[in-house]
């Protein structure tokens, strides 16, 4: 019943009525329906079908391309590369958040050296990362831990600062040490921080992973895209692009789940 | 209900300054006051005049320009013990359910987990929350989130109750049903109390003394002790000729000056 009212009382927030599930999957499955549907219906026949592919050839090769192994052994590799690099970026990240939100003045000192920084476009250091590391999956780690660390800082900074100092002084009038107020208060508050910033990092995850593929590699599904590109093979690259695709959605999702469970109390 | 004359809370001199964006600005100046073991002081005064500086000095969050607060005679350096501060929004933890909320200073203080489960079921009891223990603060209206806040600060047991406009936000019914209960139970336990509010009929009905403070910076301008017969009844008292008097007393000093005086 709880449940129920707090539902309704969210709902009037600007995105307006709460819909049904059944109604917005099914919408969202027409709208897949009708998209496809016209790509495929068009492809042919307003267009040659040799530059833009279509659907069903996708298909025929995803389900090639599960036959032979491929599949798993490119969409693996990126997966790994994105996980691994997202999670040491983010960790490395929100420490040094919450580190640097704790350092007084040094915070001053090293504010707009990180923007400096983050304003580059760190894709273009991927090729950088391949001399230092060769072309296997270091480099491409190196380059998504180079993509998400600064979202990941600055989330949790501005979360250090968005923390309700009244809690913190409630926690003082309890004579609460350090540790009870990182546990009850500072790592609480700053979780939806958090959360949000590895939200935005999955898909700048998957960009440098990708993008250090396409450089130099010889496996992944940025690699995968290259090699077809160099064969003139528009399904590969196209069949790429949605392995890419679901692994944005499918680790979107777990992180959906995560916050569902994380922030019940909202 | 003051048990002797040897003041439990004391207050000497005291001056608090802000420096905000170059400017410096006095919050309280030359405040002077004692709270005896057991007394119930209140002090009201316009918003503005440092009443919740007031507080914040007493738990130890802020260090005055000159003076301090004394308590038992020792000098407050730090955050003294046995000091439970209501603030003035209820600060409970969103994240934390009701009964979570009012085992946190028990937690604290490291008692077994057993021990703190009974205790805070007890606590939710006497304020009248049993069906609520698994709520988050979000569920929970402005006066059931007052009560978690009260069940809390009763919860870590402190020998001084400081009560920063404690039922401020509430409506006129919640507000007295809410110091019904509270004058009801502070008179079972009988702690010290400094109580901020800017209602005076409250002031009068709960405190063996109020104190008026004067616009910033805020000075103590006048004192008045409240010789009303305990137990009371929170509200029927107000219809004592006393009270009245009282009223009207506490009114005119509070008006005078603001207002250039009126009568
Ligand atoms: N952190 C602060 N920095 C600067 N000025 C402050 C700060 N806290 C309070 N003040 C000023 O001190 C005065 C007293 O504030 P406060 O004690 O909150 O008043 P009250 O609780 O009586 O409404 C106000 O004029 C307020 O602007
Ligand atoms: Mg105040």
């Amino acid at each position: 019943m709880a449940e129920a009212s707090k539902r309704r009382a969210r709902s009037t927030s600007f995105r307006g009525r709460e819909y049904s599930k059944a109604s917005v999957w099914l919408g969202r499955l027409a709208v897949f329906v009708l998209l496809t549907g016209l790509w495929e219906l068009l492809s042919g026949r307003a267009f040659n079908s040799f530059w833009l592919s279509k659907p069903s050839l996708i298909a025929d090769r995803i389900v090639q391309m599960l036959g032979d192994g491929d599949l798993w052994y490119h969409m693996s590799a990126t997966l790994q590369e994105a996980v691994v690099g997202l999670a040491i970026g983010m960790v490395g990240g929100t420490l040094l958040g919450i580190g640097l939100a704790f350092s007084g003045i040094f915070e001053r000192w090293i504010y707009p050296f990180m923007m400096a920084l983050y304003s580059l476009p760190r894709v273009s250091l991927a090729p950088l990362f391949i001399v230092w590391f060769g072309i296997g999956q270091s480099s491409k780690i190196l380059m998504v831990v180079a993509m998400v660390i600064f979202v990941a800082f600055y989330n949790a900074f501005e979360g250090m600062r968005n923390i309700d100092k009244d809690l913190m002084d409630m926690m003082s009038t309890y004579k609460a040490k350090w540790t009870h107020k990182l546990r009850w208060v500072v790592l609480p508050s700053i979780t939806v921080w958090i959360l949000t910033s590895v939200r935005l990092n999955i898909g700048m995850a998957l960009i440098g992973s990708v993008i250090a593929e396409l450089v130099g590699s010889n496996r992944g599904l940025g690699y995968y895209i290259t090699y077809s590109s160099n064969m003139l093979d528009t399904t590969g690259i196209f069949t790429g692009l949605v392995l890419i695709m679901l692994i944005a959605v499918a680790l979107e999702q777990l992180v959906l789940l995560l916050e569902r469970l994380l922030l019940r109390y909202r | 209900m003051a048990n002797d004359n040897q003041a439990k809370l004391s207050i000497r001199d005291l001056k608090v300054e802000f420096r905000a964006k170059g400017r410096n600005t006095v919050a309280l100046d030359g405040v002077h006051l004692d709270v005896k073991d057991g007394e119930f002081v209140s002090v009201v005064g316009p918003s503005g005049c440092g009443k919740s500086t007031l507080l914040k000095v007493v738990t130890g969050l802020l260090q005055p320009a000159s003076g301090g607060a004394f308590i038992d005679g020792q000098p407050i350096d730090g955050v003294p013990d046995r000091v439970g501060m209501v603030f003035q929004n209820d600060a409970l933890l969103p994240w934390k359910t009701v009964v979570q909320n009012v085992r946190l200073p028990l937690a604290i203080k490291g008692l077994p987990d057993k021990e703190q489960r009974r205790e805070a079921e007890r606590l939710l009891k006497l304020v009248g929350l049993e069906g609520f223990a698994s709520f988050y603060p979000k569920q929970l209206s402005g006066g059931m989130r007052k009560r978690v806040a009260l069940a809390r600060t009763f919860a870590y047991d402190p020998d001084i109750y400081l009560m920063d406009e404690p039922f401020g936000p509430l409506d006129a019914q919640t507000r007295v049903k809410i110091g019904e209960e509270f004058l009801r139970m502070w008179e079972s336990v009988g702690k010290s109390v400094l109580f901020i509010t800017h209602d005076i009929e409250e002031a009068i009905a709960l405190s063996d003394r109020v104190i008026v403070m004067s616009p910033r910076p805020g000075r103590i301008k006048a004192e008045f002790p409240i010789q009303l017969a305990r137990p009371r009844p929170f509200y029927d008292i107000r219809f004592d000729p006393v009270f009245k008097e009282l009223q009207k007393e506490i009114w005119a000093q509070m008006s005078d000056g603001a207002s250039g005086g009126v009568h």
